[in-house]
C-alpha cells in the first residue's frame, strides 16, 4: 500500500511550478511599475496606476494626470519600459537556449559572439545600405545575417579547437570572433563617422528614445522567436543528454538544434538591432534562475524570459537614474553587475559541461 | 521472427573500417553477449544497430528494415544504454526517467498519464519510488546505473542495447545490475544484447556470445563453444585458464612470462 501511495505522487516534472510562476510575475510587474514611475518628473505611483487603470477602461477610474505628465507616461516611459522588457527578456531565453543546445552553462549572445556579429551586420547596413533599409524594419534581418555568421564561426572554430564538452573553448572562440567583428565594426564606423554618430553609444548598448516605434519592430521578431523556444522546451532538455542519447530517443538532433539555434539568433540579432550591444543578461539571469528554483530547461526557459525582462527594465532605471539627467548606456549598468556574477558563475560550475 | 537481423553490415569511421560484414542474428528473448578486444567494434556496432551510425548491409528490427523506420518507430523498438551515460546533475530522478517517453511522443507535446504511468512502473520495477525526487547529481555509481536501466524501460522498448552496463561498478553491484536485467528479460520480455568486457559474467549471464575481432564476428555460439582458451589467446593476446565451476565457466587469467 504504502509503495503504491508512494507511486501515485511521485513522477512529476517540475517545469514551472505555480509558486515560482506567480513570483517571477510579481518581480515583473513590480520591476514595470518602478520602470514608469522612476525618472526626472516625478508622476507618482498612485497616479501612474490610476492613469494605466483609466487607460484599460475601469469603470469609474479617471486619470489625474496633466497632458505633459500623459505624455511623458505613454510616449516616454511606457514604451521605454515594453522596450527593455522585450530586450531584456529576449537575451536572457536566447542564453538559456544556447547554454542547453550546446551544453554549454557559459553560452550567451554576448560571449558568444553573436551580439558582435549582430552589430556589425546592423553597422554595414546603416553604412552602406541607407536606401534600402531607410525604415528600421529590416535592420533586424542585416543583424541576423551578422549574428548567424558569428554563431557559425564560433561553433565551428570551438569544436576545431577542442573537444565540444570543454566548455571554456568554446567560449573562447565565441570571444575571439566577438573582437574580430567589433573591431570591422570599429573600422567601417570610423570609415562612414557622419552617418554613424550613434553608433558608439548603441556599441555600449543603450535603449533608444524613439517611442513606439521600437517597440512595434522589435515586437513580433520576440513573439515568434520566443513562442518557438518555449514550444521546444523538453526537447532542450532531451538535447542535454548528449548528440547521441538524444538521437537514441528519436530526436533529429541536427534539425532541432538548428531550429533552436536560428530562433534565439534572430531573436537576440532584432534586440542587439533595437538597443545595441547589451553584455551578461543572457548569461547571470538564467543562472539566477538555475541557483534559486534548481530546474530544468522545461522551467528554465520560460522563467528566464519574465526575469529577464524585470531585470532589465530595473538596470534601465538605473541607467537613466544614476546619473540624470545625463543616461548612463545600459550595457555598462549590465556588465557592472554581470562580470562579477558571471566571475562567480566561472568559479561555481564552469568545470561542469 | 528475429528481435535483431544483421547482414553484412560494416561501419566505416574517418576511412577506417570498424566493423566488416558482420552478419548474425539476435531471437526475441535472447541474452547475446558482444564480447572482443578494446577497439574490435564492440560499440560501433551497437550504435549502427541502434541506427545512430550510418552502415552498408541491412540491419533489421523485429522484421522491419531500419531505413523503413522512422526516428521514434525505431526508438520505439529499441533502446540504447551508452557506456557512459550522460546524467545532467540538475534533472530529477523522475524527469531523467520520463525522457524514457520521447519516442511516444510528438516534437511539441508533452507528457500525458500513459507516459507518466510508464515511467512510475519503469521507476517501480527497479526500486526507485523513493528517489524520485532526487537531482541526479546526489545518486550514487550503482543508484545512477539503475535510474538510466530504468530510463530504458520506460521507452517500452523489446530490444535493449547496452554498452558495457557494468563497467563503472564494484562486483557486488555487477552482480545486482546483471541479475535484475536477467529478470526484467523474463518479466518484460526483452531482448537483450551486451557489450561486455567480464568474460566470466558474460558466460554466466549470456544465452549466447559473439566474439568479435578487428570488426569481424570470428566466433559466435554457447560460452563454453566460444570462451576457449586458444581463442581467448589468439584474440585478446591474453593467457587464461577456461575452469568449470558450479557447471558454469570461469575464465582466470594466468600469470606467466609476458610473450
Amino acid at each position: 500500500m504504502e509503495a503504491a501511495a508512494a507511486t501515485a505522487r511521485a513522477v512529476r516534472v517540475r517545469g514551472v511550478t505555480p509558486g515560482w510562476a506567480l513570483a517571477a510575475v510579481a518581480f515583473l510587474l513590480l520591476a514595470i511599475v518602478v520602470g514608469i514611475a522612476a525618472g526626472p518628473v516625478d508622476l507618482g505611483v498612485g497616479a501612474v496606476l490610476r492613469a494605466l487603470g483609466a487607460k484599460l477602461g475601469v469603470p469609474g477610474v479617471d486619470s489625474p494626470l496633466s497632458p505633459t505628465e500623459s505624455s511623458i507616461l505613454w510616449d516616454l516611459r511606457v514604451p521605454r519600459v515594453l522596450l527593455a522588457g522585450l530586450v531584456g527578456g529576449m537575451l536572457a531565453i536566447s542564453g538559456a537556449t544556447y547554454q542547453g543546445v550546446f551544453h554549454n552553462p557559459l553560452a550567451d549572445p554576448y560571449l558568444l559572439g553573436v551580439a558582435a556579429g549582430a552589430g556589425l551586420g546592423a553597422t554595414l547596413a546603416i553604412a552602406y545600405l541607407p536606401h534600402a533599409l531607410s525604415g528600421h524594419e529590416l535592420l533586424p534581418l542585416a543583424a541576423f545575417l551578422g549574428g548567424s555568421v558569428a554563431v557559425v564561426l564560433a561553433y565551428a572554430i570551438g569544436r576545431a579547437a577542442g573537444r565540444e564538452r570543454d566548455s571554456a573553448t568554446l567560449v573562447l572562440a565565441g570571444v575571439t570572433v566577438a573582437s574580430f567583428f567589433t573591431a570591422l565594426q570599429t573600422f567601417v564606423q570610423q570609415r562612414n563617422t557622419d552617418t554613424l554618430q550613434e553608433v558608439t553609444s548603441w556599441i555600449l548598448g543603450s535603449l533608444p528614445n524613439t517611442g513606439w516605434g521600437d517597440v512595434l519592430t522589435l515586437a513580433p521578431y520576440v513573439l515568434v522567436t520566443t513562442t518557438v523556444i518555449i514550444a521546444l522546451r523538453r526537447v532542450v532538455d532531451v538535447l542535454s543528454l548528449g548528440d547521441l542519447e538524444a538521437a537514441s530517443l528519436g530526436i533529429h538532433v541536427r534539425r532541432t538544434r538548428l531550429a533552436l539555434v536560428v530562433a534565439a539568433t534572430i531573436g537576440t540579432a532584432a534586440a542587439v538591432a533595437v538597443s545595441g550591444l547589451i553584455a551578461f543578461v543572457g548569461i547571470i539571469v538564467p543562472h539566477a534562475v538555475r541557483l534559486v528554483v534548481g530546474t530544468s530547461y522545461r522551467g528554465l526557459l520560460p522563467l528566464s524570459f519574465v526575469v529577464g525582462a524585470g531585470f532589465l527594465i530595473l538596470a534601465d532605471v538605473i541607467a537613466r537614474t544614476a546619473l540624470s539627467p545625463a543616461e548612463v548606456p545600459i550595457g555598462v549598468v549590465t556588465a557592472l553587475f554581470g562580470a562579477p556574477a558571471f566571475a562567480l558563475v566561472l568559479r561555481t560550475r564552469g568545470g561542469r559541461g | 521472427m528475429s528481435a535483431i537481423a544483421l547482414r553484412k553490415v560494416s561501419v566505416t569511421l574517418g576511412g577506417r573500417r570498424v566493423v566488416s560484414e558482420v552478419t548474425a542474428t539476435v531471437e526475441e528473448g535472447e541474452w547475446v553477449a558482444l564480447i572482443g578486444p578494446n577497439g574490435a567494434g564492440k560499440t560501433s556496432l551497437l550504435r549502427a544497430v541502434a541506427g545512430l551510425l550510418p552502415c552498408d548491409g541491412t540491419v533489421s528490427l523485429l522484421g522491419t528494415p531500419l531505413e523503413a523506420l522512422g526516428r521514434r518507430e525505431r526508438a520505439q523498438r529499441l533502446a540504447l544504454v551508452p557506456q557512459e551515460p550522460r546524467t545532467p546533475p540538475w534533472l530529477t530522478v523522475a524527469e531523467y526517467v520520463l525522457m524514457g517517453r520521447t519516442p511516444h511522443l510528438r516534437p511539441l507535446a508533452s507528457e500525458g498519464a500513459a507516459d507518466v504511468e510508464a515511467a512510475s512502473r519503469a521507476l517501480a520495477r527497479l526500486d526507485l519510488d523513493d528517489l524520485v525526487d532526487r537531482t541526479l547529481g546526489t545518486l550514487s555509481g550503482g543508484e545512477r546505473q539503475r535510474v538510466v536501466v530504468a530510463r530504458a524501460l520506460a521507452q517500452e522498448a523489446s530490444i535493449v542495447l547496452l554498452d558495457e552496463p557494468t563497467a563503472s561498478l564494484d562486483i557486488g553491484h555487477q552482480q545486482q545490475a546483471l541479475d535484475l536485467l536477467d529478470a526484467l528479460r523474463a518479466s518484460e520480455e526483452l531482448t537483450l544484447v551486451a557489450a561486455m568486457h567480464d568474460l566470466t559474467l558474460a558466460a554466466q549471464y549470456a544465452d549466447r556470445v559473439l566474439l568479435l575481432d578487428a570488426g569481424r564476428v570470428v566466433a559466435d555460439g554457447t560460452p563454453e563453444a566460444v570462451l576457449t582458451e586458444s581463442a581467448l589467446a589468439r584474440h585478446y593476446g591474453a593467457r587464461v585458464r577456461v575452469v568449470t565451476v558450479d557447471d558454469a565457466i570461469a575464465v582466470l587469467p594466468a600469470r606467466g612470462a609476458s610473450r
